[in-house]
């Protein structure tokens, strides 16, 4: 078990290597620059914007902003937005509890949803409850948020004129207001992420258990004539888990990228909405750090998922 | 207009014979800003109207939260460093200058005592000089008093080039010193008619010297003061999030009596235009909506909601397409579209014209636009409501075709004409934008009619407008036949602007692309008159030769002034604001208040 986690720690170092050259390189060469605003205002000067090129350093060559990032980074220094000239790490900061709430309590509720009716769906499998969950969750993997965020809005906020649409980070109120507050702005955003991230789960739940559900030794719980309950909840649900497990993992990462058109509908001010506005403004350094941190946790929920894997299922063993 | 005609109106005005307001429009008619006609009667000794602002509020604060929405919130707080207005707009929250102009280009004082003018003693040695005096008693947020070094320090702090602020332009060619604590000396090195730069509207904002003292040149980026700005305005500060949200309280110390009205206030950005529309004119979720860049079609529907209605601000931004003269698909010295080069078509200006004959301005103003665009001709902008009746435009395609038969250019058997061999195909480019691919298909129906072939082409815009030097596809290289973008007239005043023909600022490989002539027109008189036109002291001489520059670009089709766009903006029926055409939005924050029923 050390051997591996140190075998999988030392395939990480040049693999985090080649991600940050591929997503620099790919930066470098698009196209555009982070002085659009300023080039169609007749009283910035252009030597304004060369000077800032140059104190930037984006008039160096590549690989030198290259290495100069990389050390940079090596100790611990993120760099600085070239839009509001605010350290990286401030700005991320700002951004993460929003994302770590809204994507966070998403996830959890599309477990909430998928796990029972997926596993009471395989108990029973075309019975009409499973028909009709099945026809829901394909119906739900097939809106894009866009289209439910937009939906969502147009139903409750301007319909009915229940629920807010702008989310704010900072709620004036305290107390008791505060939560009702913001449960009324979190909950389209977290409902829309979390029914589309339900409907697939769903599916995976069932034909995992599905597979479980058959075996022998299924048969062989109910034979002993223990209730249907325990054999699922007990003998099949755990077993089944194994690969939700791993595919849960996986999608932590999102937590951190936050989801970037749902937050720029509910303008949930989150880390996706972040690396948009990044992007759009040729941020670089931004975009470089929330794609690399992303990366980085892609690559580490990869390990976490291999370990619990092992952990879950005594019969695999790590070499 | 010629130069006695101008004497003798400003003289009606002096005599009370015509109307201050009338004379302004004329001007703004004939494509001057409401400001630069403005100096042009302070010049003559005409008092600045006193356009009271019906401020009705009757005590500081009690006006609960004014929300507002930005759908590109501010990345920064610091006014010197302000990328965009958004930025701008964010900073005038917290900072203000010496003076604002207001919407009928009045300088109104905020931090200035009075408004320099020869009869105060304002102006001196003959306009190379503006005494300004200070407003005593006011403080900054944290309480410490604001005097002429905060004045001086701003000046120093911007005109250090290592400090790469984007004001620069303004501050670098004055001197600043300091006569009193509340009494400063803005000089000039040669006499300038438009004095009114520094220190006012957008790029004037002051910035406290204790706080910023210790971080000038590079050390700039570091002061804390950027992310937490301390200055004289209406609110102060509370929080920033940057391209998120900015928040502030009511100054309880501001130095105007019973402001403000709002307790706090609230920049909300992210999102984008539609939405924001939405949640002020239909939702009413929101107060004020900056940039509603929306059809009028839209709007007016949500609109029908009756929580909010739109204003139509007129300004100085003009949509209008760039002709090239020169020949951008083949390399003359080592470069696509040099100078040295001819267009294929273009040199002739019998055929610029026919193309300009060619611009539906008034469908595009009917269909696309609304309330919210004016057809145009002039360059130098021309809001509808103020067009003189002697400037004209036409759309009229048997005209188009006639001048193209005459200048040889003769249709093939596919329609499309050609002279020479060359078929008349032409690439027209455009940022990536619903509105501006419209304009592209009614210009390209009617070109089709006189026998030219368009090719449209659209770039996405943050590649567009960058100055990225390796990229082929900016609007500064325009390596197409035409292209099509929006110019923003943000000085009141014309030189900056009128600089875009001059033959010295043409953008070529030389100067990476960055210089303002992107037409790369030359024209050896229109040099002249530019030269003249910044050496002339004579105010009145100087409007009438920028008004000649305007007919001279405009009737050599060099380019086809579209549409006039002025500033569209949502607020709540109940929000009174001032908003003017030539500041910012918040120029006037202090005087914002709600009604307390509607209006």
């Amino acid at each position: 078990m050390g051997h591996y986690l140190l075998r999988r720690l030392l395939t990480v170092v040049p693999a985090v290597l080649g991600i940050s050259v591929v997503l620099f390189a790919v930066l470098a060469l698009a196209p555009g620059d982070p002085f659009a605003e300023m080039a169609l205002n007749p009283n910035v000067p252009p030597e304004v914007q060369e000077n800032l090129r140059k104190q930037f350093g984006l008039d160096d060559p590549i690989w030198q902003r290259y290495f100069r990032w990389l050390l940079a980074m090596l100790h611990g220094d993120w760099g600085f937005s070239f839009i509001s000239r605010v350290d990286v790490d401030t700005l991320i900061w700002s951004r993460l509890p929003v994302t770590l709430a809204v994507i966070g309590a998403s996830q959890v509720l599309a477990l909430m949803i998928a796990l029972p009716v997926g596993i009471y769906s395989a108990a029973r499998p075309y019975s009409w409850f499973d028909r009709i969950a099945s026809t829901l969750a394909f119906v739900g993997f097939s809106l894009p948020t866009f289209f439910t965020g937009l939906l969502f809005i147009l139903l409750f906020s301007i319909k009915l004129d229940w629920l807010p649409f702008v989310y704010r980070a900072d709620l004036a109120a305290t107390g008791a207001e505060w939560w009702v507050q913001q449960f009324r702005q979190s909950i389209m955003p977290i409902m829309v992420l979390a029914l589309f991230q339900a409907a697939g789960w769903t599916r995976y739940v069932r034909s995992a258990t599905l597979d479980v559900i058959r075996l022998d030794y299924v048969t062989t719980a109910r034979s002993k004539g223990l209730k249907e309950r325990s054999v699922i909840l007990k003998h099949v649900a755990r077993n089944a888990m194994i690969p939700v497990v791993t595919l849960v993992a996986l999608n932590m990462p999102a937590v951190f990228g936050g989801a970037v058109i749902t937050e720029q509908i509910f303008r949930v001010p989150g880390i996706g909405s972040l690396l948009i506005d990044a992007i759009q403004r040729n941020d670089t350094p931004v975009v470089m750090a929330v794609t690399f941190v992303s990366a980085c946790l892609v690559i580490l929920f990869n390990l976490i998922a291999d370990i619990l894997y092992g952990w879950l299922d005594p019969r695999i063993s790590f070499r | 207009m010629e130069e006695a005609e101008l004497r003798a109106l400003i003289e009606d005005v002096r005599t009370e014979k015509l109307p201050r307001r009338s004379f302004i429009e004329r001007l703004v008619g004939l494509g001057l800003t409401a400001p630069m006609a403005s100096m042009l009667l302070m010049h003559a000794g005409v008092a600045n109207s006193q356009p009271a602002p019906v401020y009705k509020g009757t005590k500081r604060g009690g006006g609960g939260a004014l929300k507002t929405l930005w759908w590109q919130g501010p990345t920064l707080l610091q006014p010197h460093f302000a990328g965009g207005t958004k930025d701008q707009e964010g900073s005038r929250v917290f900072y203000e200058p010496l003076a604002i102009w207001d919407n009928d280009g009045n300088l109104v004082p905020i931090l200035a005592a009075e408004i320099p003018t020869t009869a105060n003693g304002g102006l001196l040695e003959g306009g190379k000089v503006v005494r300004w005096r200070l407003k005593k008693g006011v403080t900054w947020h944290d309480g410490k008093p604001f005097t002429a070094d905060d004045v001086v320090f701003t000046w120093e702090f911007v005109r250090d080039p290592a400090a790469a602020c984007v004001t620069i332009a303004v501050y670098k060619d004055v001197t600043v010193t300091k006569v009193d604590d509340y009494t400063v000396l803005v000089s000039f090195k040669k006499p300038t008619p438009f004095w009114a730069t520094s220190f006012v509207a957008a790029e004037g904002m002051i910035i406290p010297k204790h706080l910023f003292s210790p971080y000038v040149g590079a050390k700039s980026r570091d002061a804390p003061t950027n992310l937490k700005p301390v200055g004289t305005g209406p609110y102060t500060f509370v929080d920033f999030k940057p391209g998120d949200i900015v928040l502030g309280a009511a100054n309880k110390n501001y130095h105007m009596p019973n402001r403000p009205f709002f307790d706090t206030i609230e920049m909300k950005g992210g999102g984008d235009a539609t939405s924001a529309a939405r949640a002020v004119l239909q939702t009413g979720e929101y107060d004020y909506a900056w940039n509603l860049q929306v059809e009028d079609e839209v709007l007016k529907r949500m609109e029908a909601g009756g929580k909010g209605k739109v204003h139509v601000v007129p300004g100085g931004d003009i949509e209008f397409i760039q002709v090239n003269i020169t020949d951008p698909w083949n390399e003359v010295e080592g470069e696509r579209g040099s100078v040295k080069s001819k267009h294929f078509a273009f040199s002739d200006p019998k055929v610029r014209e026919a193309m300009s004959l060619l611009c539906d301005k008034k469908s595009m103003q009917e269909f696309i636009y609304g309330r919210t665009g004016f057809a145009t001709a002039n360059f130098m902008n021309n809001p509808e409501r103020f067009r003189s009746k002697n400037t004209k435009w036409e759309f009229n395609i048997d005209k188009a075709n006639a001048l193209l038969d005459a200048a040889g250019w003769k249709r093939g058997a596919d329609g499309i004409r050609e002279k020479g061999g060359k078929k008349m195909k032409f690439v027209y480019q455009t940022s990536i934008n619903p509105t501006r691919q419209k304009e592209q298909a009614i210009v390209k129906q009617a070109a089709q009619k006189a026998g030219i072939d368009l090719e449209l082409k659209s770039v996405s815009a943050s590649v567009f407008f960058s100055s990225d030097v390796a990229n082929p596809d900016t609007y500064g290289k325009f390596w197409a036949d035409m292209q099509m973008y929006t110019t923003n007239m943000t000085a009141p005043d014309a030189e900056r602007f009128m600089d875009q023909f001059i033959s010295s600022e043409v953008s070529q490989k030389a100067n990476k692309w960055n210089f303002r002539n992107i037409s790369r027109y030359v024209n050896p008189e229109y040099d002249k008159l530019a030269e003249s036109a910044k050496s002339e002291l004579d105010p009145v001489k100087r409007a009438a030769t920028y008004i000649k520059m305007n007919d001279m670009v405009v009737n050599d089709f060099v380019i086809i002034p579209l549409i006039s766009r002025p500033r569209v903006r949502g607020g709540n029926l109940k929000l009174v604001t001032t908003l003017s055409g030539w500041d910012l939005d918040f120029s006037a924050l202090q005087n914002w208040y709600r009604e307390s029923s509607p209006g």
